[in-house]
């Protein structure tokens, strides 16, 4: 990480203000103004539109390994996604991946 | 009516309690992974009190690992939050009565569980008066809001004591990978999150991040369009 102290300080204000008028918007806005459906539609989808592109490169090429695929870290993200798939559960899916990179490391030496 | 505040708050606080167990682990991560990538203990709770936003926050402590541009950093942590636009307009008719003042606090505590939770109520009971809104869904943040600052705050002392063995790097892709598998509800999620990977990956070689929010754009327009198709079908 290279930033300065003041690039990180602004960037925590920035996105603090910029979270906050996007949490605040409509509710700022006097009366119940709907947002139209194409605009609802799109941001429905943000989430899954930002995280797996970015987690992608992460598993592909992670930086613990200095940039080669691993074999330990790959088993890790399969076994997050399948547990998050078949339980919908965010910390079901954290703990099998963290018990499968570890035993998948201590097996693989 | 007071009465009916007091017991919509403890009502409020009691629904979020499950989110407990979700919210605890995640911040003690979040403070373990800021500090692993060099943020000061101040830094990381700046982050995590002014922004009060698990995913975005995670988002633009990876691009800065990665060196990004700060406007880019900034851009695409805003896109992961543009979701709460959404949440915002949903609370807007139930919420809007209050003063200028209240709506202002209620939108810093507008996260995905105050607002889940309270979607889920005001749809129940849409009758009830505004004070009572307001009670259920400050109690649903009052327990929440200060366990993510004090957890994070315990993972940024004890992430510095914590080896490399430990593979903390890996740390935040599983808990991505931990937030997007539930997500993917409905087949217009799943083929919205393909669009994202098989972009992002063709645009590796861009400068860090611009590749992600040109992913990002395509896969919420993968995502609408496949929604649409799916209606029509069934229509």
């Amino acid at each position: 990480m290279n930033y300065s102290t003041l690039e990180i300080w602004g960037l925590i204000i920035a996105m603090g203000i910029g979270t906050f008028l996007i949490r605040f918007s409509f509710l700022g806005l006097i009366g119940a103004r709907k947002l139209p459906d194409w605009v609802l539609r799109h941001l429905r989808y943000t989430p899954v539109a930002v995280l797996p592109g970015l987690v992608a490169p992460l598993v592909l090429w992670p930086a613990g390994s200095g940039g080669a695929p691993d074999p330990a870290r790959m088993a890790a993200a399969a076994a997050t996604l399948l547990v998050g798939l078949a339980t919908k559960s965010t910390i079901a899916a954290i703990l099998a991946g963290a018990i499968t990179l570890y035993g998948a490391q201590y097996l693989l030496g | 009516m007071t009465l009916s505040r007091k017991s919509n708050f403890w009502r409020g606080l009691r629904d979020g309690m499950p989110f407990v167990i979700v919210i605890v682990p995640f911040a003690v991560l979040f403070g373990v992974a800021g500090t692993e990538a060099g943020l000061s203990i101040a830094q990381v709770m700046g982050f995590t009190i002014v922004v009060v936003a698990g995913a975005a926050q995670f988002t633009a402590l990876q691009l800065m690992t990665e060196d990004a541009a700060t406007i880019i950093v900034l851009a695409t942590a805003l896109v992961v939050n543009l979701r709460m636009a959404m949440y915002s307009a949903a609370l807007a008719p139930h919420l809007g009565a209050a003063p200028f003042w209240q709506r202002a606090v209620l939108a810093y505590f507008n996260v995905d569980q105050t607002y889940t939770l309270s979607q889920i109520e005001f749809d129940r009971a849409p009758d009830q008066p505004l004070g009572a809104k307001i009670a259920y869904f400050m109690g649903v943040a009052a327990p929440l809001c200060p366990l993510w600052y004090l957890f994070t705050y315990v993972g940024a002392v004890a992430g510095s004591a914590i080896p490399p063995e430990f593979a903390l790097d890996f740390a935040v892709p599983i808990t991505f990978l931990a937030l997007i598998a539930p997500a993917l509800k409905t087949l217009a999620h799943v083929l919205a999150a393909l669009t994202s990977i098989v972009v992002a990956l063709a645009l590796v070689w861009l400068p860090s991040g611009l590749g992600l929010i040109i992913a990002a754009a395509a896969a919420m327009i993968v995502g609408a369009q496949t929604e649409l198709w799916l209606e029509r079908r069934r229509a």
